[in-house]
C-alpha cells in the first residue's frame, strides 16, 4: 500500500523517533511511505484550548496537505497518535464548518475517513498483529484517553504488543485513568495535573516494567517527565518504536534512536 | 513542602482545609451565590489538593461507587439501547418544552395542585416563603433537592424566620456544618465518619453525648433527631426527579425513606423543580427508573420511589404547590451547542469517574453543581466568564458513563471557545498571553515551510539540558518543569530527517 504519514507536530519537533519508527515498520512490512512536507499540525491544541479562529488556518493546511488521499493518490493516512487522529476525525470538519468553509469541511470529512491511528492501520487496514518485532523487555501499556474513548482502539495495541517476540507485557493498575496531561490543562491546572500524574507514575513504577508505552507521545511526554523527575529509571517509548525493533536492528529503551535509514 | 513530583503535599491526618474555623467547619460557609462562589478553580483545587484527609475520603468513596456502578451496568444487556432511549426522550422534551410544560400545568391543576412559575432564584424563593408564611409555619422539612440548593432557598427562608431542616442524612451533615455540598448525590462525600461524629456532637442539639463514629450509631442519632421533625412539620419542601406531563405526576427517588416521610406526612407540600425535569408520558419513567439508580448509587433499583399526582382527599398532603424554575435554563435551551446539558438527570456518574473531581472534590468548582456536568452547566446557567470549562483533561470518561449521553467533552470545547471570545472583551494579562501564544502557533503551524523552521527552535533548549532532560524552565515553562522533567529536544526534526533521506536516495 501507499501510505501517507502525518508525523504530528509534537512528533516532528520533539520526538522524531516515533514517526521514524513508523517509516521503518511500514517499509519492513512492504508498504510505501510518503511524507507530504507541507504538513504541520492537526489543530487539536488550538481547538481544545478554545481558539477556534486560530485553528482554522492550521486545519486548512492539514486538510489541503492530505486531500490527495481522498482522490486515491494514497491508500490511507497513518498517524502515530490517538489524540491527533481523534481531532482529525471529530473536530476538523466542525472547525471548518463553523468558519463557513463548507467545501473544505467536506474534504476534511473525506480525509478523516481515510485516516487511521497506527494500531488501527496495522490491525484493521493491513490485517497484521504480528509485525515481526523483537523487543526483549518488560513493558507496560498506558491506553491514552483519546485512543481509548475517542477512537475506541480497544485492545489492538495490546494485541500488537503481545505478538512482539521477547516482550513481557506487565498489567498496569488503573490503566484507564487519565495521566493528567490534557494539553494546555497541564499548564492551566498544573497542580491538579501533577496530582493525576503522581498516581499514574506510582502505578507505572509498581508494574516493575523497564518501559512504559502508549500510542501518543504527548501523554508519554507527561508520564515520562514524571518518571524522570522521580528518578525511576522507567523509560517512555512510543508503540511504534517497539514495533520497529527487530533482532537485526534492535531499539534500545531510552536511547531515543530510530532505526530507519 | 512538596512531594517528589512537586505537587502540594497531602498533610497526613489533616482535617478541614487550612482556612477552616476550628472543629468541624469547612471554611466554605454559605455563599451568597450558590452557582458561583469562591476562588478560581486552579486556586481552589490547589487548596483541596493540600488536604490529605479530603483526598483520601474522595478517592475511597469515588472508587467504591465506580466499581459498584460498573458491575450493575454490566448486568444490563440493553444498556446502550437504554442510554439511547433516555437521550432521545430528553431531546424530545427540550424540543417541545413550552408545550409539555403547559400540559403538565393543566394536569397538575386538574388534579388539585397549584402551579407557580419562577423566572429566577429571587422569584422562586419569594413564592416558597409566601406559601410557608401563609401556613403560619416557622419550620419546614426538606427532601434533598439540587434546585433548592441552586437558589439558596434555605438561606432565603432563614431570613424570613423560617427554619428549613434537611432530612437527607448527608444533606443534614452539610447543613449542620454550615457547609456546601461537595457532590450532587453524596453531598458529604468529603467527610469521613469521625468528622461526622464531631459535627453531630457540636451542632445537633439532641445528639447523644456518648456518640461514637460507628456508622449505625450515627444513623440512629440522625434518625431520632429527624423523627421529631417529621412528626411536627406542617409544610414540606421537595425537589423532583421527574415530572410526567401527560398525568401531572411528580416523582422523587431516594434511598433513606426520609423523602417519603416528607412527601406524605405534612399538610402542605411545595415542590421546586427545574423546568427541564419533564418527561412526556408515564411510560417514559420505565427508561429513567432503570438508568438513574444504576448510574447514581450503583443499585439495581432505588429503595424508595414516591409518586404523587395532585392531592387526594384524606390521604397525604392536602395542599400541593409546584414551582417551575427557569433560573437560566431557557438561556441554556437557546444554545444549540450546549443545550444537551439539560438532559442531565443528576445521577452524578460523571463526578465519580472524573479524574479531576476525584483529586480536588466538589468545593473547588465553586458551585452547587460540581464535576464534569457542573463544568458545563454552571457557566451556561450564569452566562458569566468562568474557568470551569478548563477544569478537565477532556479524557472522555464522563461521556462514556452518562446515562443520557451528554457529550460533555465536546460541550467543554464549545464553552472554551466562548471563554476565549469573552476574554477578548475584557483582556486580562493571562488571557492576552494565551492569545498571543495561540496566534503565533497558528501562524507557524499553518504552513509546512514555516513549521519546518519553527520546529528547529526547541533544539536550542539542548544547551540547558543535562543527561537528556531539562529540569528547570523560566515562566511559563516553569508550569511544566516545577513537577515534570522535559525531555531534551532532538538534534534533528522529522521534517529535516526526511528531507535528508530523500536527498540520499
Amino acid at each position: 500500500m501507499r501510505l501517507a504519514l502525518a508525523a504530528t507536530c509534537i512528533g516532528d519537533a520533539m520526538f522524531p523517533q516515533a514517526p521514524r519508527a513508523v517509516v521503518t515498520l511500514l517499509e519492513r512490512l512492504g508498504h510505501e511511505v510518503v511524507f507530504p512536507p507541507a504538513q504541520a499540525c492537526c489543530g487539536q491544541m488550538h481547538v481544545n484550548t478554545g481558539y477556534l479562529a486560530e485553528a482554522v488556518p492550521v486545519v486548512q493546511n492539514h486538510v489541503r496537505t492530505f486531500a490527495p488521499v481522498a482522490d486515491g493518490e494514497w491508500d490511507a493516512v497513518v498517524v502515530p497518535s490517538g489524540s491527533c487522529t481523534g481531532s482529525i476525525r471529530h473536530q476538523q470538519a466542525m472547525v471548518l464548518e463553523r468558519a463557513g468553509l463548507r467545501a473544505e469541511a467536506r474534504t476534511a470529512t473525506a480525509v478523516a475517513e481515510r485516516t487511521y491511528e497506527l494500531s488501527e492501520l496495522l490491525v484493521d487496514v493491513l490485517g497484521v498483529t504480528d509485525v515481526g518485532a523483537w523487543f526483549p523487555h518488560r513493558v507496560t501499556y498506558h491506553p491514552t484517553c483519546h485512543s481509548l474513548r475517542m477512537l475506541g482502539v480497544g485492545d489492538k495495541p495490546e494485541r500488537l504488543l503481545r505478538a512482539v517476540e521477547g516482550l513481557e507485557l506487565a498489567p498496569l493498575a488503573e490503566a484507564e485513568g487519565c495521566c493528567g496531561f490534557g494539553g494546555t490543562f497541564s499548564l492551566k491546572n498544573s497542580d491538579t495535573s501533577t496530582a493525576m500524574l503522581a498516581d499514574k507514575v506510582a502505578n507505572v513504577v509498581d508494574t516493575g516494567a523497564e518501559v512504559v508505552t502508549a500510542g501518543d507521545w504527548s501523554c508519554l511526554m507527561h508520564i515520562g517527565g514524571g518518571l524522570s523527575r522521580g528518578g525511576t529509571g522507567v523509560r517512555p517509548m512510543h508503540l511504534a518504536e517497539i514495533l520497529a525493533s527487530t533482532r537485526e536492528s534492535p531499539v534500545v529503551p531510552g536511547a531515543g534512536q530510530a532505526v530507519a535509514r | 513542602m512538596s512531594t517528589f513530583l512537586g505537587m502540594p503535599a497531602a498533610r497526613e491526618g489533616a482535617g478541614p482545609s487550612p482556612q477552616a474555623a476550628p472543629g468541624t467547619l469547612s471554611g466554605i460557609g454559605r455563599p451568597e451565590d450558590p452557582l458561583h462562589w469562591g476562588a478560581s478553580f486552579p486556586d481552589a483545587a490547589k487548596a483541596a489538593l493540600e488536604n490529605g484527609q479530603l483526598r483520601r475520603n474522595l478517592g475511597k468513596a469515588t472508587s467504591t461507587i465506580r466499581t459498584k456502578r460498573a458491575r450493575v451496568v454490566g448486568e444490563v444487556p440493553d444498556w446502550e439501547a437504554l442510554r439511547d432511549a433516555g437521550s432521545a426522550v430528553k431531546t424530545d422534551v427540550l424540543a417541545r418544552l413550552p408545550e409539555l410544560l403547559e400540559e403538565l400545568e393543566r394536569n397538575v391543576t386538574a388534579r388539585g395542585g397549584v402551579v407557580h412559575w419562577a423566572r429566577d432564584a429571587v422569584e422562586a424563593n419569594r413564592i416558597v416563603a409566601d406559601l410557608v408564611r401563609a401556613k403560619g409555619a416557622d419550620e419546614v422539612v426538606k427532601v434533598k433537592s439540587m434546585a433548592t440548593q441552586e437558589i439558596g432557598l434555605n438561606e432565603a427562608l432563614a431570613e424570613e424566620g423560617i427554619a428549613a431542616v434537611e432530612t437527607d442524612l448527608a444533606e443534614l451533615i452539610v447543613q449542620l456544618a454550615d457547609d456546601m455540598p461537595s457532590h450532587i448525590l453524596v453531598p458529604a462525600i468529603h467527610r469521613n465518619r469521625t468528622e461526622i461524629r464531631d459535627i453531630f456532637l457540636e451542632r445537633m442539639a439532641d445528639a447523644p453525648p456518648d456518640l461514637t463514629d460507628v456508622p449505625r450509631e450515627l444513623a440512629m442519632a440522625a434518625r431520632s433527631h429527624l423523627r421529631r421533625k417529621f412528626l411536627s412539620a406542617k409544610v414540606a419542601i421537595s425537589g423532583a426527579n421527574f415530572a410526567v406531563a401527560d398525568t401531572g405526576t411528580l416523582a422523587v427517588v431516594e434511598s433513606e425513606g426520609n423523602g417519603r416521610m416528607c412527601l406524605t406526612l405534612p399538610e402542605t407540600l411545595i415542590t421546586v423543580m427545574g423546568i427541564e425535569k419533564l418527561i412526556p408520558t408515564f411510560d417514559d419513567l420505565e427508561v429513567f427508573l432503570q438508568l438513574l439508580p444504576r448510574s447514581s448509587t450503583g443499585e439495581r433499583m432505588n429503595p424508595y420511589t414516591s409518586m404523587w399526582t395532585g392531592v387526594t382527599p384524606g390521604d397525604g398532603p392536602q395542599e400541593f404547590h409546584l414551582v417551575l424554575l427557569d433560573n437560566g435554563r431557557t438561556k441554556v435551551l437557546a444554545d444549540e451547542a450546549g443545550r444537551s446539558a439539560l438532559h442531565c438527570i443528576r445521577c452524578s456518574a460523571c463526578l465519580n469517574v472524573c479524574p479531576v473531581y476525584e483529586r480536588v472534590g466538589g468545593h473547588a468548582y465553586g458551585s452547587v453543581y460540581p464535576g464534569p456536568i457542573g463544568a458545563i452547566l454552571t457557566p451556561q446557567l450564569t452566562g458569566e466568564k468562568s474557568d470551569l470549562p478548563y477544569a478537565s483533561t477532556l479524557c472522555g470518561a464522563c461521556y462514556e458513563v452518562c446515562p443520557v449521553k451528554i457529550d460533555i467533552p465536546s460541550i467543554l470545547v464549545e464553552l472554551r471557545a466562548r471563554e476565549v471570545s469573552l476574554s477578548g472583551a475584557s483582556p486580562e494579562t493571562a488571557d492576552r498571553v494565551w492569545k498571543a501564544a495561540m496566534k503565533a502557533a497558528s501562524f507557524a503551524m499553518a504552513d509546512g515551510g514555516r513549521f519546518r523552521r519553527a520546529a528547529r527552535v526547541p533544539r536550542l533548549l539542548r544547551a540547558i539540558s543535562r543527561n537528556g532532560v531539562i529540569r528547570r524552565l523560566p515562566f511559563p515553562g516553569s508550569l511544566w518543569t516545577r513537577s515534570r522533567d522535559l525531555m531534551e529536544p532532538p538534534q534533528q526534526t522529522f521534517h529535516d530527517w526526511w528531507a535528508e533521506r530523500e536527498e540520499r536516495r
